[in-house]
C-alpha cells in the first residue's frame, strides 16, 4: 500500500522510539523560535516585510499539509479560506476600525465557516473528485469576490489596511513590531498543528489516510474525522490569510485565485508532504524564489510549473522528507 | 413583437444560443476528460491549456503559414495530439503506479508551463481570428437571428461528440478500449498492446480539446488564459455528470450550457456561479453524479 498513499514515505518510520523523536522535535521548535527572534537582525534576508510574508505563507502551507499530508485529502481550493479570511480581516480593520486581534479572529472564524460548508460537500466524494470539487467551490468564492466590490474592492482589493493598536493599546506602528506579532501567531499555529498531528485524533487521521476501508471497519466515523480536519485546516488557512492582511496591509483577488491554491500545493510538495517542518521550508523557498524572479514576469509561472513537474517525477519526498530519510527520523 | 415574461425573445434566444455554444465546449472537453480518465486514471489538468493550444495552433497556421480555418480544424488537433503523445510517453507513463493525485499535480504543473510560455510569447491581450468566409452572415429565423458560424459550432460539436460515442461504444477499437479500461492486465494478456492504446487515448483526448479550441477561436479571441478558467467549470460539469458514461458527459455539457445561458437572461449576477451551485446541489442529492457509478 505504501506507494498508493499520497504522503506516506516521510512518516513511515514513525512507529519506533517516538520519545526520541519528540525530543528532536522539541529542539527543532526551540531553534525555530530562536531563529524567529533573531531573523530581523540578519542582513540581506532580514526585511521584516519579506519575513512576514514568508511566515504567513508558511502557516498557510502547514494548514494545507495538515489535510494533505496527514489526512490524505488533496484540496485544490485552499486559496478560498486564505483569501476570504484575508478580506474579512482587512474589511473589519479598515471599515469597522477593529483591533488586529479581533480582525484576525473574525477572519479565522470566516475561514472555519467556509470550511464547514465546503467540507461537508466535498467529503461526499473521494480522490480526484474531492480535488475537483474543492477547486470548483473555491472558484465560486473568487467570482463572489470579483462581483462584490463593495466588500472586496473588486480589482483593486482592499488597500492600505490600517494596523490598529493591538488589544487597543499596543501600537503596531513599524514593520518590526508587526513582525513579532506575526511570528507569535505563526509559532502558535504551527505548535497547534503539531499537537493535532500527535493527538489520538491525528493517529486516526493517519489510519484513514493509509487505509480508509480498514478505519471504517474498526468503527471510526471516517467522514466526521475528514470534516473535522477539513474545518481545522480551513480555519488555520484563514488565520494565515487574516494575519497576512494585517501584516502586508493588503487583501486582493490574488489571494482567492486558483493559482494561489496551486502555490500552496507547490510549497508543501517542495518542502515535503506529511512532514512537520517541510511546508515551512517549502514556503520560504517558493516566496524567496518569487522575490528574486519578480522581474521575469510570466516566467515565474513557467518556473513554478517546471518545479511542479520535477517534484512529482523525481522528488516526491520534498526537501525535509529527504533530510528526514538521511537522519532516519521523521521531521 | 411578443414578449416572454418581460424578456424580448431576441435576448432570450440569443443567450440560449450562446449557452448552447458554451455547452458544446463543455461537452467536448468533459468528454475528453472522461475518455482520458477512463483509461489513464488521471485527471488531465492540462486540458484547458490544450484547448488554448488548439486555438493558437489554428492562429499560427493562418498567420505564419497561411493555412486557413478548414484544414486547421483537422491539423490543429493532430499537432496537439502529437504533443499529447509526447507528454504521455515522457511524463505520465512514470506515474501510473502512484496515487491518482500525482497525475493531477503533474498535469497542473504542465498547464502552468504551457500557459506561461504562451503568455510570454503572445502577451495576454488576445488575438483576433476571422470567421471563415463560408460561414459569415446569418439566417433570420423569424424569432431570432442565427449567425451561421454559431450554428456551425453547435452542429460540429454534436457530430464530433456522437462520433466519439459511436467509436467507443460500437466499434472493435472501442471494444478494446472499454476492455482495457475494465481490466488492463487481462486485455494485455489477449495480445492487445495496452500501453500503445493508453498513449493514443491520451493523444485523442488532447486532440478533442484542441478541436474545441479551433471552434472557439472565431467566437472568443485567441488568448493564453482562455482555457484556465474554463477548465474549472468543466471540472464542475464532470462532477455533476459523473465520468461513468459518455452520453452522460455530452448531455450534461449541453444541458449546463443552456442553464448558464438562461441564467444570463433571468439573473445575470449568478451566471458565473450557477454551475458551481448546481454542483453543490447535485452533491447533496446524488453524490455520485447524475450519470455516475459510485466508485
Amino acid at each position: 500500500m505504501a506507494d498508493v498513499t499520497i504522503a506516506a514515505p516521510a512518516s513511515a518510520p514513525a512507529e519506533t522510539g517516538s520519545a526520541d523523536h519528540s525530543a528532536l522535535h522539541r529542539t527543532l521548535f526551540i531553534a525555530l523560535a530562536a531563529l524567529l527572534v533573531v531573523l530581523p537582525f540578519i542582513p540581506v534576508i532580514g526585511y521584516p516585510f519579506f519575513l512576514m510574508k514568508v511566515l504567513c505563507f508558511a502557516l498557510f502551507a502547514c494548514a494545507f499539509n495538515l489535510m494533505l499530508g496527514y489526512g490524505g485529502l488533496l484540496s485544490f481550493g485552499h486559496a478560498a479560506y486564505f483569501g476570504f479570511a484575508s478580506y474579512v480581516a482587512a474589511y473589519t480593520a479598515k471599515h469597522w476600525g477593529l483591533t488586529p486581534e479581533v480582525s484576525i479572529l473574525l477572519g479565522t472564524a470566516s475561514g472555519a465557516a467556509l470550511g464547514l460548508a465546503f467540507g461537508s460537500l466535498a467529503i461526499r466524494r473521494q480522490g480526484i473528485y474531492f480535488a475537483m470539487i474543492t477547486l470548483a467551490l473555491a472558484q465560486m468564492v473568487y467570482f463572489f469576490s470579483l462581483q462584490a466590490p463593495r466588500f472586496t474592492g473588486g480589482e483593486d482589493g482592499i488597500q492600505a489596511v490600517p494596523r490598529n493598536n493591538l488589544f487597543g493599546v499596543l501600537p503596531l506602528g513599524n514593520d518590526t513590531t508587526t513582525y513579532y506579532l506575526v511570528a507569535v501567531v505563526f509559532l502558535a499555529g504551527v505548535l497547534l498543528i503539531y499537537r493535532i498531528i500527535h493527538s489520538p485524533f491525528g493517529q486516526v487521521l493517519k489510519a484513514i489516510r493509509d487505509n480508509e476501508a480498514r478505519a471504517i471497519s474498526l468503527g471510526y466515523r471516517v467522514n466526521q474525522y475528514k470534516l473535522a480536519v477539513f474545518v481545522l485546516s480551513a480555519s488555520l488557512a484563514g488565520l494565515a490569510g487574516a494575519t497576512k492582511a494585517i501584516a502586508v496591509q493588503l487583501a486582493s483577488l490574488t489571494d482567492v485565485h486558483w493559482s494561489m491554491s496551486g502555490e500552496v500545493v507547490l510549497m508543501t510538495l517542495v518542502g515535503g508532504m506529511g512532514t512537520v517542518f517541510g511546508p515551512i521550508v517549502g514556503a520560504a523557498v517558493i516566496i524567496s524564489m518569487q522575490n528574486f524572479l519578480a522581474g521575469l514576469g510570466a516566467w515565474v509561472t513557467v518556473v513554478q510549473g517546471v518545479i511542479f513537474v520535477i517534484c512529482v517525477l523525481v522528488f516526491r519526498e520534498g526537501i525535509v522528507g529527504v533530510i528526514g530519510k538521511w537522519l532516519k527520523k521523521p521531521l | 413583437m411578443f414578449e416572454l415574461i418581460g424578456i424580448p425573445p431576441q435576448a432570450l434566444f440569443g443567450q440560449l444560443l450562446l449557452g448552447l455554444i458554451n455547452g458544446s465546449f463543455y461537452a467536448i472537453l468533459s468528454l475528453g476528460l472522461a475518455v482520458i480518465f477512463g483509461l489513464l486514471n488521471i485527471i488531465n489538468f492540462t486540458h484547458g491549456a490544450q484547448y488554448m493550444m488548439g486555438a493558437f495552433i489554428a492562429w499560427m497556421l493562418l498567420n505564419w503559414v497561411g493555412i486557413g480555418y478548414w484544414p486547421s480544424l483537422l491539423l490543429a488537433p493532430i499537432v496537439a495530439g502529437i504533443s499529447g503523445v509526447i507528454i504521455e510517453r515522457l511524463f505520465l507513463q512514470r506515474l501510473y503506479h502512484l496515487d491518482h493525485l500525482y497525475g493531477l499535480l503533474l498535469t497542473f504543473g504542465l498547464a502552468l508551463i504551457i500557459q506561461g510560455l504562451f503568455r510570454n510569447y503572445f502577451g495576454s491581450s488576445g488575438l483576433p481570428y476571422q470567421i471563415p468566409a463560408e460561414l459569415r452572415g446569418g439566417q433570420n429565423l423569424g424569432f431570432m437571428f442565427l449567425p451561421n458560424y454559431r450554428g456551425w459550432v453547435v452542429v460540429a460539436s454534436l457530430v464530433v461528440c456522437l462520433a466519439t460515442w459511436f467509436v467507443i461504444e460500437k466499434t472493435r477499437l472501442g471494444a478494446y478500449l472499454r476492455a482495457a479500461t475494465e481490466n488492463p492486465t487481462l486485455t494485455q494478456a489477449f495480445g492487445i498492446n495496452v500501453p500503445l492504446l493508453i498513449t493514443l487515448t491520451y493523444g485523442f483526448g488532447v486532440g478533442l480539446a484542441a478541436f474545441a479550441g479551433v471552434l472557439a477561436a472565431p467566437v472568443y479571441s485567441v488568448n493564453p488564459n482562455m482555457g484556465a478558467d474554463l477548465i474549472i467549470v468543466v471540472f464542475a460539469v464532470v462532477v455533476i455528470g459523473g465520468m461513468g458514461s459518455i452520453l452522460g458527459a455530452i448531455v450534461t455539457g449541453f444541458g449546463l450550457g443552456i442553464i448558464e445561458g438562461l441564467t444570463k437572461v433571468f439573473y445575470p449576477e449568478a451566471s458565473a456561479t450557477v454551475i458551481f451551485i448546481i454542483m453543490a446541489i447535485v452533491l447533496l442529492v446524488k453524490p455520485a453524479g447524475l450519470f455516475g457509478r459510485t466508485a
